[in-house]
């Protein structure tokens, strides 16, 4: 499915100071039940979110007006667990094209690349200072730099490179998906087959 | 160039590498289920194309499923919807389906081994993070995203970095009363939930080498909770007499070229890892989770550690100890429990119910315990009834239920309500993740026994003949 292009996003932060952050904690298993691609951003930490009886928990983040933007930033160990993209979709359709963290499991961090929401991985001293940056500012903006793989705080300038493959930064840039790529190459993909060991 | 047996597999499957980005993997076989699936054929139709393999694709229906009643309809619309969803997407494509009913249905992770679907030296790919099961007998497996279920139904490919290499050595003999699951939450407490992110993981050393084939597919479940992509273990004699004579098992010539083949799939002796580990099975107890991921388990007679005690921010570990309603420095001995639920892809197989059965023989349920007991499959359902174990079962005041994932994570019925405690075969211990507000304790099927029937949590080895 393809997503929107992603150069330079400037934005305020939604902090979420919480380490292993797991997949059941960003959309629980019984939220995964849709046979198409639609209304996962509405139960993005359901639990966390909202009562048991679907009234909001004042006191998260995300109920929190004081906070917003189309970054989200969390603790060490982001999106643990379960390889369920809906994780991603939920991420995604809530509105976030980004998340920063100083450390992402891996198959969360690939499926945000498959779909459009940039894992900025960052140093946890860094990640430290965005946090402290917007206790201070709520409305403090950061600046994700996809071509320079470059992340700014721009209230005090401070910066700090992140990495991503030559493809994958291509692909977001261009809103590009891996099918598009695979469909090309189906011709070596199918004379590979002929050639496996058994 | 001397080679691991991760480096001999994923090489033979590379199709291309893509300058300064990932390898293009070819799968030799693709696991689906109902809940990761729909979007994925949703999106090869709205993209008009086909299947490229469908004999390489193989469904079956486990997440959502309920495990009483499966010969009525399905009352969730929604879950109901899913599966009939797998079973047209299926039809339309060519791929086999073993829907709810079928004689071969049950946890994707169980049916893969017991129709000889998984074999040494492929690459496995299923939308389900415990896809890593299959490592148990050498091939490179593990979980995908959506996007690479569709992926993988257009072009038979993904494509990925490759991981960095980790080899975890156990050697010595295991303790009375220590099972597969106990060597893995041992591993897992040492390395944390994290502690392997970005690394595929070989498993070496005697302990598995003398552990049978099903306790190593318990053991390589559990290699994505401390955050590795996979984990496996070389091939040998144990795995090949395994595999022989299953339903789709190479025979004749076929079995005797793929034999000569899989016995090369081993470490080279001088092959290099990113990381080696290395623990004495000696060490390692019957042990029991108390926090909310996997990594927070120890030693059953031992007491929850202090937050200066472990890695990672105190704040973190006191939420986590807030949810359970533990604090630092308690037993969990004694605890009272409120469920028990034997199950899942990581211990839902026959081994399991026997061990269960072996501490519960003789013994009665505890009057306010509620015990859940879903076998992985409907063979073992068949070998539960076949080895007298239900017998067993029903004796000791048990039911039996019918095969799925249940509990594990409670997307259909089987849910364990806000605030129980729950202890549990399966493999994750996330707030909720057996429904909402509920509090879950991972542990062997020996632990969830001796829970089951004092209604607290017991040291398995004090009901064990020694």
């Amino acid at each position: 499915m393809a997503y929107d292009k992603f150069e330079i996003l400037t934005s305020t932060a939604v902090p979420l100071p919480i380490e292993n952050v797991d997949t059941d904690q960003i959309i629980p298993a019984r939220f995964l039940k849709a046979t198409e691609r639609k209304g996962f951003g509405d139960n993005l930490f359901r639990d966390w979110r909202y009562n048991g009886d679907d009234t909001p928990k004042t006191d998260f983040v995300l109920n929190d007006a004081t906070y917003s933007g189309k970054i989200l930033i969390g603790g060490k160990n982001f999106g643990s667990g379960s390889s369920r993209e809906h994780a991603a979709w939920a991420v995604y359709d809530y509105g976030f094209r980004c998340v920063i963290s100083s450390f992402f499991a891996d198959i969360f961090k690939g499926n945000c690349l498959n779909i459009g929401v940039l894992p900025v991985q960052v140093s946890a001293e860094f990640a430290s200072k965005i946090f402290a940056a917007i206790e201070k500012d709520p409305k403090t903006e950061i600046e994700v730099n996809l071509p320079k793989q470059k992340v700014t705080l721009l209230v005090t300038g401070e910066s700090e490179s992140f990495d991503i493959n030559g493809y994958k930064k291509e692909n977001m840039l261009n809103g590009f998906d891996d099918i598009d790529y695979l469909q090309n190459i189906k011709k070596d993909i199918t004379a590979f087959a002929e050639d496996l060991p058994l | 160039m001397s080679k691991t047996l991760f480096d001999k597999v994923w090489d033979s499957h590379v199709v291309k590498h893509v300058e300064d980005g990932p390898d293009v993997l070819f799968i030799d076989r693709h696991m689906v289920h109902e809940v990761t699936s729909p979007v994925a054929f949703l999106g090869i139709k709205n993209r008009d194309i086909g299947v490229l393999y469908p004999n390489k694709t193989f469904a079956t229906a486990d997440h959502n499923t309920p495990t009483i009643n499966q010969h009525l309809p399905v009352e969730d619309p929604l879950s109901a919807n899913q599966l009939m969803a797998l079973e047209e997407n299926a039809k339309a494509h060519g791929i086999s389906h073993w829907g709810l009913g079928h004689e071969k249905n049950g946890i994707v992770h169980v049916v893969g081994p017991e129709y000889g679907i998984t074999q040494p030296g492929a690459t496995i790919v299923c939308g389900d993070s415990h896809t890593s099961t299959h490592g148990a007998f050498g091939a490179i497996a593990f979980g995908i995203g959506t996007s690479e279920v569709e992926m993988v139904l257009a072009t038979q490919c993904i494509m990925q970095p490759k991981p960095k290499k980790m080899r975890i050595n156990v050697k010595g003999s295991l303790n009375f009363g220590v099972t597969p699951k106990d060597v893995a939450l041992y591993i897992i407490s040492k390395l944390t939930t994290s502690g392997a992110t970005g690394y595929f993981v070989e498993y070496a050393g005697d302990v598995f080498e003398n552990m049978t084939m099903e306790g190593r597919m318990t053991v390589c479940n559990l290699s994505i909770e401390m955050g590795a992509r996979g984990g496996m273990i070389a091939p040998d004699e144990k795995t090949f007499e395994y595999v022989k004579g299953r339903e789709h098992t190479p025979t004749g010539a076929a079995w005797d070229k793929a034999m000569a083949y899989w016995k090369t799939l081993k470490t080279d002796a001088d092959a290099t890892f990113d990381k080696e580990l290395t623990f004495d099975a000696s060490d390692i107890e019957p042990m029991i989770t108390y926090g909310t991921n996997p990594g927070m388990g120890m030693g059953i007679s031992k007491s929850i550690p202090n937050a200066n005690q472990v890695e990672g921010g105190e704040a973190t570990y006191k939420k986590s100890l807030g949810y359970m309603d533990f604090n630092e420095g308690e037993d969990m001995i004694g605890k009272p429990i409120d469920f028990v639920f034997i199950g899942s892809c990581t211990n839902g197989r026959i081994e399991d119910f026997r061990a269960f059965a072996s501490i519960i023989k003789g013994r009665k349920k505890a009057d306010h315990v509620t015990a859940w007991l879903v076998p992985g499959s409907h063979k073992v359902e068949a070998a539960i009834k076949e080895e007298g174990i239900l017998d067993i079962i029903q004796e000791s005041g048990f039911e039996l239920r019918e095969p799925g994932c249940s509990a594990c994570l409670a997307m259909n019925d089987d849910k364990v309500p806000a605030g129980k405690l729950a202890v549990s075969t399966s493999n994750r211990n996330f707030e909720g993740r057996q429904g909402p507000g509920s509090r879950t304790l991972l542990a062997s099927p020996l632990v969830a026994a001796a829970a089951a029937v004092t209604g607290k949590v017991t040291d398995p080895r004090e009901l064990m003949n020694s």
